[in-house]
């Protein structure tokens, strides 16, 4: 008989993130990987990338749309129907243009579906099974700037918000079960997403570090995992500044 | 607009940074009415992978494995995979990477651009000698392979091509069966060049590995260490711990100054030589001794360093290494990473690539400004002198003469050219 392999699904497969996490945990051992994208050539080099490192781990690639309920709905259904899932990852988004959300409401809405709305159906129609199974770590990617609304990203930190706020009810309503949620909230790392940012001189954490941090924290079932840590403490200061100091500030 | 800076740290200048992380979606960051350049690790120690107020196309998001054949020992990868990870994935299944650089944390394509060489040189060749296949993406949107067997022509401006041929994105390389993690080893110390030409010569058929540490400064000059291996089949040991040291912050001067080299030197040596003798040692501090210092390259100082590292022909070799010794100790500087090794006979797989049948000398030196570059001057007419070159992935300041005399297929080379890529090494040594 075969060993058990974990199995382990990553919605937005090809972000830096989701394939630093998934490198680290093929090399941990063999696993059965779901990876699901928006673009299946890219994500099929993600896969090809994992199955070099693991010929031991079974991977799989599916293409999705992230915005339509109805398909997502389906690829979940056929996700479970194959078997019971150990752990979740959803970790798609873009990061919006502040000033062109402000100028231009399709972006706007467009960026709060896929950082927002997107992430929690997703969650939404894997609670379901795994409440059911009653097994399963479902981790959601969101962000610093969900904890607190800056002018220089508040449409993206509201959609990271809303996801926040979902994850804490979620949490809720599985208390006492065997499903764990853990919501992340990655500082800025040094991806794909934020080049523009490094463009402009800020300080980006390495993303391999940001992986390792996630791993570790969905494996200890952590309700909520700042990457890095740090930025615990930052949030927790930028959150209780008082207004009158707070909207002084040009972040 | 950043700042980036290469190994030498010799200054840092603004540069338009381009991330490319898909092989497939290089056409639209390579569009551009500037030049641009591919930038992966930064581990040249010149000008060849700067661009300064142009573009770098970072290639560091590249990092996928493509393929991997555990029978044949075929890899495919993007060419931003470092080495480092090619040897963690590939030593484990029995493979290894037949030549690699004093360092591993450097990226395949900047492996082929600069086609570098290793200790193993004298058996195996340069990296491009391993390479079976390159992708490359070209300014005006289109997409070249080619390889040993396939336009043989663009392979060859490619490999050692310093990036001017297009962005390489994919590579294949064929690697080398090995046992595992463990070398067989013997230390021996050296008085002069004599005996170190005497070592190469006995050491190089039944030894895959040779490389020597020379002393360029306390004993006279010219005294060393000769260090050679092979491949080991010791079965399994503990693996040494990967605990890394980092140099922390910039000294406000060199470390290494005329006050330190000479005690360093004469200190390095005498322990070596009590240590000298057989040993079984693994890989990583075989082959890549310095990786475990990160940012060694700080410990120069703010005003950084220059290697200078020449190839001249195996006839003429000991008497021009003999005076370029000569030279440095008149300066009274000297270098403490001096590095002595005899090229193999083998013909230079790439129109511009480094090592030719010969004996290479490689040292670094504190920049101290004028009073360098008037030592390098000296050190060039010796090289001039015996028909020898100057390794363009270390170089940051070679006359444009000594370039055009030490690579006779420049005007060959130049055919194979991206007309959008330029660098401030192609600037100077080419003048575009």
């Amino acid at each position: 008989m075969p060993d058990y392999q974990k199995r382990i699904v990553i919605l937005g497969a090809t972000s830096a993130i989701a394939e630093h996490c998934a490198r680290l945990w093929v090399k941990d051992g063999a696993v059965d990987l779901t990876l699901v994208g928006r673009d299946l050539g890219r994500t099929e080099r993600a896969a090809a990338d994992l199955r070099v490192r693991s010929p031991q781990s079974v991977v799989r690639v599916l293409e999705a749309n992230f915005v339509d309920p109805p398909a997502i709905c389906q690829l979940v259904d056929g996700i479970v129907d194959v078997g019971a899932v150990d752990t979740v990852l959803i970790a798609h988004g873009s990061l919006p243009d502040q000033a062109v959300c402000q100028q231009d409401l399709t972006a706007c809405h467009d960026a709060l579906t896929v950082n927002g709305i997107s992430p929690v159906l997703f969650a939404e129609a894997f609670a379901g099974p795994m409440q059911k199974a009653n097994h399963g770590t479902l981790a959601i990617i969101g962000s610093v700037a969900g904890d607190r609304g800056r002018k220089s990203n508040y449409v993206y930190g509201a959609a990271k918000g809303l996801v926040a706020r979902y994850a804490q009810g979620l949490q809720h309503r599985l208390a006492g079960t065997g499903v764990k949620v853990v919501l992340i909230k990655p500082g800025p790392t040094n991806t794909p997403m934020t080049a523009h940012l490094k463009q402009q001189g800020a300080r980006l954490a390495n993303v391999e570090d940001v992986a390792r941090l996630i791993v570790k924290g969905i494996n200890q079932g952590k309700p909520v995992v700042y990457a890095p840590g740090k930025w615990a403490l930052i949030m927790m200061i930028i959150r209780n500044l008082p207004d009158i100091v707070f909207n002084k500030l040009d972040i | 607009m950043v700042a980036v800076s290469s190994w030498g740290r010799l200054g840092s200048w603004e540069h338009e940074v381009r991330f490319i992380s898909d092989r497939h979606q290089v056409a639209s960051p390579m569009k551009s009415s500037q030049f641009g350049i591919a930038y992966g690790m930064g581990r040249s120690y010149g000008d060849v992978c700067l661009n300064p107020d142009g573009v770098l196309w970072n290639s560091t998001g590249l990092d996928r494995f493509i393929s991997f054949d555990e029978v044949t020992g075929l890899l495919a990868c993007e060419a931003g995979v470092l080495l480092g990870d090619i040897q963690r994935l590939a030593i484990p299944r029995g493979w290894i990477l037949p030549v690699t650089p004093g360092t591993q944390i450097v990226t395949v394509g900047g492996a082929i651009a600069n086609d570098v060489h290793g200790k193993s040189h004298h058996v195996l060749g340069s990296f491009g000698n391993h390479v079976t296949k390159i992708t490359l993406a070209r300014t005006d949107g289109t997409r070249i392979e080619c390889g040993p067997a396939m336009l043989p022509d663009w392979f060859s401006a490619t490999v050692g091509g310093l990036g001017l041929t297009g962005l390489i994105t994919e590579a294949e390389i064929q690697l080398r069966r090995v046992a595992g993690p463990w070398l067989a080893t013997e230390t021996l110390p050296y008085a002069n060049l004599d005996e170190f030409f005497a070592l190469s010569e006995a050491s190089e058929s039944a030894w895959e590995h040779t490389v020597s540490w020379i002393d360029c400064i306390s004993g006279g000059g010219g005294r060393g260490l000769f260090l050679r291996g092979n491949p080991a089949d010791v079965g399994p040991r503990p693996e040494p711990q990967g605990r890394k040291l980092a140099m922390p912050i910039v000294p406000p001067i060199s470390l290494v100054n005329r006050l330190s080299l000479r005690s360093f030197n004469m200190a390095y040596f005498n322990i070596k030589k009590w240590q000298a003798g057989k040993a079984i040692v693994h890989y990583e501090p075989f082959f890549y001794p310095l990786d475990n210092i990160l940012e060694w390259n700080r410990m120069y100082g703010p005003k950084g360093f220059f290697q200078y590292q020449s190839v001249v022909p195996r006839a003429l070799g000991r008497d021009a290494v003999q005076a370029m010794l000569g030279e440095i100790a008149r300066s009274g500087d000297g270098s403490f990473l001096a590095v002595l090794k005899t090229f193999g006979n083998r013909q230079p797989l790439g129109m511009l690539s480094f090592p030719q049948p010969g004996v290479t000398l490689a040292m670094d030196f504190p920049n101290q400004g004028g009073r360098t570059l008037k030592l390098f001057e000296r050190l060039d007419a010796i090289v001039r002198e015996a028909g020898g070159r100057i390794y363009l992935a270390k170089d940051a300041r070679m006359p444009r003469e000594l370039f055009e005399a030490g690579y006779p297929l420049l005007n060959e080379f130049l055919k194979y050219r991206d007309p959008g890529i330029s660098s401030a090494l192609s600037r100077r040594l080419m003048g575009y």
